[in-house]
């Protein structure tokens, strides 16, 4: 089972860390071609022959190669085992160590020991799919040290609530790398808010919500973001965002949990149906 | 515009063009750097101004040198380095001083400086530069060779010494310290 695991598990780590995601490439596209300002499209320019230039050299497209965080989705008709999952998270530590990418950790107080320790693993039940489905994230740390989470009222108005989102995006600034995505997840408890917000960048940058309503306020976000001036490396121009998704779960009637989760333009992640898991029960 | 090398090893022969080849560049030029930077991120920055505090002898001479705010991924077989992009400058603010008094003469990162930074360039005369960021693939190619300095412990944080060229970068804020983020900061 291990080798099968590896030859699933380190494609996808290489996909990962040395591709730009379609989506994300078609939405960097097309801001490059509707930009008029020089410097913005230049940067825009610059974004775009990196990605090339990572892909066709199988070298990961940001140094930041994130602290990987793992996304296990077990559908109606699997089960996992303790064993698989530990096996997975190995596998992605060798495929990262034998990819030259970055040691991903250190200890956090004394800041020593690099290694390639610590990924973040997330179990998942979706009774709605079948299969067992795996997504590596590199979530680089220029943009997550600019999340941001509010505990609001739960008689808040909607207004309130997007001045927290725009001006989150403003204070990340030139510094996290735009063009953003901006990851959202509203409801839920504080942590489930900031996990919703960072399954959020997981969505299709590039599709519409399917709900009309998260569908207009995602709209209606990214034109004011987009107003806001910042634009690609900080150099101006109208897009300092490619997109907004809103990720929303049931609350408790006392609040209102808002979080931000950002990302960079570089926005990293590969998911693949696992062949080769079997429960060891 | 092409800013020819500019490093200590050469700063006795080229001083005059090299010290007003930094001066002269205005924020919001794009220019293609050639010549030597070394790397040092955030715990070599702790490291070299502990050492500096306590009046001991640095690992490197800092006289005359770029510093570029990065932490490489590892090298991959048969190439110079991994992705080498710039990560956030702010988090190094609070050790920018020491660093000028030690004769470093630019900085290369990404991102927005502190105001007490901005005083600083301006008072050193040196400069700040924004390398194309998130675009570690793309700068990668113009970096011709790597050489561990010193903190070898810290891994992907060592400083290295890089030589490149033709290396992208923009002024963000120049000697008189003029700065293109202006408008984003209070």
């Amino acid at each position: 089972m291990k080798n099968s695991l590896k030859c699933e598990i380190e494609p996808l780590v290489k996909e990962a860390n040395f591709s730009l995601r379609r989506d994300v490439l078609r939405l960097l596209n097309k801001a490059f071609f509707v930009e008029k300002n020089k410097k913005a499209k230049k940067a825009l320019s610059w974004i775009l022959e990196n990605a090339d230039i990572a892909k066709r050299q199988d070298l990961a497209i940001c140094q930041d190669t994130g602290l990987p965080i793992i996304f296990i989705e077990v559908g109606s008709n699997k089960s996992i085992s303790c064993l698989c999952v530990k096996k997975i998270e190995q596998e992605i530590s060798l495929a990262y160590r034998k990819n030259y990418l970055r040691p991903f950790s250190v200890s956090p107080i004394c800041r020593k020991t690099p290694s390639y320790e610590g990924a973040i693993t997330h179990v998942d039940f979706n009774p709605e799919k079948r299969g067992i489905r795996v997504t590596v994230f590199p979530k680089g740390f220029g943009s997550e040290n600019k999340s941001q989470l509010k505990m609001f009222n739960p008689t808040v108005g909607l207004k309130e609530i997007e001045d927290f989102i725009v001006e989150s995006v403003k204070r990340a600034g030139p510094e996290s790398c735009p063009p953003f995505v901006v990851g959202v997840g509203i409801g839920g408890t504080s942590d489930h808010a900031l996990l919703l917000a960072k399954k959020a960048l997981l969505e299709r940058v590039d599709l519409a919500n399917k709900d009309g309503l998260l569908n207009g306020l995602e709209k209606r976000l990214l034109k004011k973001i987009n107003a806001l001036g910042v634009g690609p490396m900080g150099l101006g121009g109208k897009c300092t965002a490619l997109a907004v998704k809103i990720k929303t779960a049931p609350t408790h009637i006392a609040g209102l949990p808002v979080a931000i989760n950002i990302s960079c333009h570089a926005l990293r992640s590969a998911t693949r149906e696992l062949k080769s898991v079997i429960d060891e029960k | 515009m092409e800013l020819g090398v500019y490093n200590s090893e050469m700063r006795k022969r080229t001083n005059t063009i090299k010290d007003n080849g930094l001066k002269k560049l205005k924020a919001g030029e794009e220019i293609l750097f050639s010549g030597y930077v070394y790397t040092a991120r955030d715990q070599a920055h702790k490291k070299l101004v502990s050492s500096i505090k306590k009046s001991k002898k640095l690992p490197l001479d800092l006289n005359g040198q770029i510093i570029y705010y990065c932490g490489p991924t590892e090298t991959p077989k048969g190439k110079v380095i991994g992705s080498c992009g710039p990560t956030t400058s702010g988090r190094m603010d609070a050790f920018v001083e020491p660093l000028l008094k030690s004769g470093v003469v630019a900085m290369i990162g990404k991102g927005t400086r502190s105001k007490k930074v901005r005083e600083l360039i301006k008072k050193y005369k040196c400069v700040y530069f924004v390398a194309p960021s998130g675009c570690g693939a793309l700068l990668a190619e113009r970096v011709l060779s790597k050489e561990l300095v010193c903190y070898k412990e810290l891994g992907p944080e060592a400083v290295y010494k890089l030589k490149v060229t033709g290396f992208p970068l923009i002024v963000a804020i120049d000697s008189k310290g003029n700065n293109i983020y202006q408008h984003l900061q209070k």
